[in-house]
């Protein structure tokens, strides 16, 4: 059964933007649901968040950065929801591998994370130390 | 060096400012003045949590960055002062005497208040608190990122800003 198991929250049409990549590569629009910051106060940010978890019964937050309102307003959540997972700095990689792992969500946000984090590499002089 | 801009932005701590304006300006401390925030360990927590590791925070009431204020303007360093609303910028600039400009950086909708930008929506009382402190020798612009560019507080109200 299909559900939305994860919240992708950042600036402008980033949410969208990333789930539309998603979509092309696994040809899944069901996992996600997309959140902007876009022209909303912090307060509106945690109450438009907290709409999204509500309505969809996701526990899994991904935020875009790190500094940006919406990863405060998922931190602020965490304080009242112990049981949210919130993945920073999202990238496609994460998205993707997410949609395929089947296990628990929490679980599979902190595996995908991983992968995430290996998928961030530099190709070419630019990547050599001391160079 | 010292505190480069002085700015009203609800969201306080967030991209904008911490990479928006931090990475052009070589910010290297930020100056969040907030009653609510400077009472509470764990808000602290939270903002100090978002910035990168070279910046430092100071979290301060209106009251004690009163106090605090020359020391933040004589620091060697670029930093940024923050206020959540405007009336919180405006018992700071009236009880310190010593800010000379300040910068709309994000007020956004709430009941009561009208849009006059795509990231500044104001209330009478607000507008009104905004134009007393433009009589008194405060220059208030607005201006959300610095590529934009900043529009003073008549262009703003006159509702010719960039929407």
């Amino acid at each position: 059964m299909s559900r939305v198991r994860a919240i992708i929250a950042g600036h402008g049409d980033f949410a969208t933007g990333l789930m539309s990549a998603a979509t092309q590569i696994t040809g899944r629009d069901d996992v996600f649901a997309a959140l902007s910051n876009r022209a909303l106060s912090a307060a509106d940010v945690t109450a438009a968040m907290t709409r999204l978890l509500d309505e969809t019964g996701a526990q899994v937050i991904m935020t875009d950065l790190p500094a940006g309102s919406c990863t405060m307003a998922a931190r602020r959540l965490q304080r009242e929801r112990p049981q949210v997972t919130v993945v920073l700095g999202v990238n496609l990689a994460v998205l993707l591998d997410f949609i395929f792992d089947e296990a628990d969500d929490g679980v599979a946000a902190r595996q995908a994370a991983d992968k995430g984090r290996i998928a961030l590499s530099v190709l070419g002089a630019g990547g050599a130390r001391g160079a | 060096m010292g505190l480069e801009l002085y700015r009203i932005d609800d969201r306080l701590i967030h991209g904008q400012v911490v990479v928006g304006w931090g990475q052009p300006l070589d910010v290297q401390f930020l100056v969040l003045v907030d009653d609510e925030v400077a009472a509470s360990d764990w808000e602290q927590e939270l903002y100090r949590m978002g910035v990168p590791p070279e910046m430092e925070v100071f979290f301060e009431s209106v009251d004690s960055a009163v106090t605090q204020l020359p020391r933040f303007q004589s620091d060697p360093r670029v930093g940024i002062l923050l206020t959540g609303d405007i009336d919180t910028m405006r018992r700071l600039v009236t009880s310190s005497g010593l800010i000379r400009a300040i910068n709309l950086g994000g007020v956004h909708h709430k009941p009561g208040r009208v849009q006059r930008l795509r990231y500044l929506f104001l209330s009478t009382s607000e507008e009104q608190a905004l134009r007393e402190l433009a009589s008194s020798g405060t220059a208030v612009s607005a201006q959300d990122v610095p590529a934009a560019r900043p529009l003073p507080l008549e262009e703003v109200l006159a509702g010719e800003g960039n929407r």
